[in-house]
């Protein structure tokens, strides 16, 4: 589905990325996980097309993509929900959905168009109660069901989800997760970036570690979630809570 | 003051005040999708008034002012696509002096193809002398097209954004330019397509006002002046707030020849733009969550 060779990223004289190889199979939920700054955010950007790869190889299902725009990735079938769900707060939540199909719309299928909302509101029935109301007005979950809703209407064979739990409530998190594990179990591909490694692990099967732009491990998430660095690092002492986060 | 000549210049005001409008919600399109004030703006107005008086020559009423404004969007597409496409996260300042420059080449262009000679087009209706009597004042047919025209204008542009594939995604572009791209929109034929339409918007208000007001090569920069303020006056970027503040400032500048010299009308744009740059630089309706564009 996805691979990625050797890829270095830098803003300006700055690398952010270094010699980063990783690949996602068809069906798969994979996370990375990784500390503020990683550069996890800046590896789905490169993927999706919001920055240009200094060096490195992207391939989506086969097709190298790494100089193709943006716009283009989408129609190609990778949808990137964005760090800090990025909605379009003065649209209504149903013309945010639209705008997600504009790749399907462009070809003609307002048919499927049709079912695919459907389903989103079937995915997250607050939603459909929320139709009529500005984006804007929704609650920080609200928007990020919508934002990844609003992916999901593009049919992406490849679903990139930047930080989808941050800032949530611990209940609206477990909700988010749990769909997440829905949207895959329902045929979807996801590439899940995150700073709660363990809310990720838990429904990925696959992860990898980055830290300061490089990849320093990865397995299988059980592996993971069992490595003594990986808890010391990143999943803290007690397992019952999770780490609070703050944000500039 | 007697009931005639309040109202004559309750009109005049509107008249003047539905232009301004125009202008108006012409940089508000182009900054929702661009955050760029464009201040080539006054010139699209210009240039459709022009162009319509040159194809007049030859053509009837209706096919000149279309055809203006055809071409005024194509010059909209062409500033856009020489001057701004190619920019990669241009400075405010940056592109301030870019669009004043494409205002003063606009100009001087216009000052070589039509001389600095005052034109104007033929009334729509009647002549200079037809009058039709509104509250026992009297008024030239040309402003009830004026205003006639601007305001279906500014119906049919709000319901264009509202209801269009082609509107929503610009007000998507607007709203959030990055999360547009990941839906996969064209953000930038969309930006394009913000510059083709307030030039169109222009230009059709360039040609409506022309017999009243007449053009000149130089009109623009003026128009600029005050659509500039009315868009600041509605807090930038809110189209029907620009309607109500081009009607306000419209009527204010009428109603300000009865007190002061008529010389001083255009420093009351000047003044009102100050003013609220000063005391409410978000504009005089902003704060509330709505719909932009
Ligand atoms: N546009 C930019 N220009 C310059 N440097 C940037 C830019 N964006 C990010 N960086 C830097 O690149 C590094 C990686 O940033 P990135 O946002 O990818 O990290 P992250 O892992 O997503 O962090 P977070 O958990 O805070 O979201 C950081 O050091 C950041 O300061
Ligand atoms: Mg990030």
């Amino acid at each position: 589905m996805l691979r990625i060779r050797n890829l270095d990223v830098a803003y300006g004289p700055v690398t952010v990325l270094r010699r980063i190889s990783l690949h996602v199979n068809p069906g798969e939920v994979v996370a990375i996980v990784g500390a503020n700054g990683a550069g996890k955010t800046t590896l789905l950007k490169a993927v999706s097309g919001l920055v240009r790869p200094r060096a490195g190889e992207i391939a989506l299902q086969g097709r190298e993509v790494s100089r193709e725009s943006a716009e283009r990735i989408v129609a190609l079938g990778c949808s990137h929900v964005p760090e800090g769900r990025q909605v379009f707060a003065s649209m209504s939540v149903h013309e945010n959905l639209l705008m997600g199909a504009h790749v399907q719309l462009r070809r003609g299928r307002k048919d499927q168009v049709k079912a695919d909302l459907e389903r989103v509101y079937r995915l997250f029935p607050v939603l459909e109660k929320r139709q009529r109301q500005f984006a804007g007005t929704l609650s920080g979950g609200e928007q990020q069901m919508l934002a990844m809703g609003r992916a999901l209407m593009a049919r992406p064979a490849l679903l990139m989800l930047d930080e989808p739990s941050m800032g949530l409530a611990p209940l609206v998190m477990k909700d988010i997760f749990a769909t997440v594990s829905r949207i895959s179990a329902e045929g979807s591909t996801v590439l899940l970036v995150e700073q709660n490694a363990r809310g990720a692990l838990k429904i990925a099967h696959r992860g990898y570690v980055l830290e300061t732009g490089r990849i320093v491990l990865s397995g299988t998430a059980e592996e993971l979630l069992a490595n003594r660095d990986v808890q010391r690092a990143y999943l803290g002492r007690e397992a019952a809570a999770e780490p609070e986060r703050g944000r500039p | 003051m007697a009931r005639e000549l309040l109202v004559q210049y309750l009109i005049a005001g509107l008249t003047y005040g539905v232009i301004y409008a125009v202008v108006g919600i012409g940089f508000n399109i182009i900054y929702n999708a661009t955050g760029i004030i464009n201040f080539a703006q006054g010139e699209f107005v210009m240039l459709g008034g022009m162009i319509a008086v040159t194809l007049h020559g030859f053509l009837p009423l209706p096919a000149a002012i279309a055809g203006a404004v055809v071409l005024t969007m194509a010059v909209g597409a062409l500033v856009e696509m020489l001057f701004i496409r190619w920019l990669v996260k241009p400075s405010v300042l940056r592109m301030i002096i870019i669009t004043i420059g494409v205002s003063i080449l606009l100009r001087e262009a216009a000052l070589l193809l039509w001389g600095n000679a005052v034109r104007a087009l033929p009334y729509f209706t009647g002549n200079e002398v037809t009058s039709v009597g509104i509250l026992g004042a009297r008024v030239s047919p040309q402003v009830l097209w004026a205003v006639g025209v601007c305001l279906a204008l500014v119906a049919a542009i709000t319901a264009w954004f509202r209801w269009t594939s082609w509107g929503r995604q610009m007000r998507a572009c607007a709203a959030n330019r990055v999360a547009a791209s990941l839906c996969g929109l064209p953000t930038r034929n969309l930006v394009t397509l913000s510059f083709v339409l307030s030039a169109g918007m222009g230009a059709l208000a360039g040609c409506v006002v022309s017999p009243i007001t007449q053009t000149q090569y130089s009109v623009g920069a003026g128009l600029a002046i005050k659509g500039f303020t009315v868009a600041i006056l509605g807090g930038l970027g809110n189209s029907l707030a620009a309607v109500a503040a081009g009607l306000l400032l419209g009527v204010l500048e009428s109603f300000s020849v009865s007190l002061l010299p008529t010389a001083y009308k255009d420093a009351i744009s000047i003044a009102v733009l100050l003013l609220i740059l000063f005391v409410r630089p978000t504009g005089l309706f902003a704060a509330r969550l709505t719909s932009r564009v």
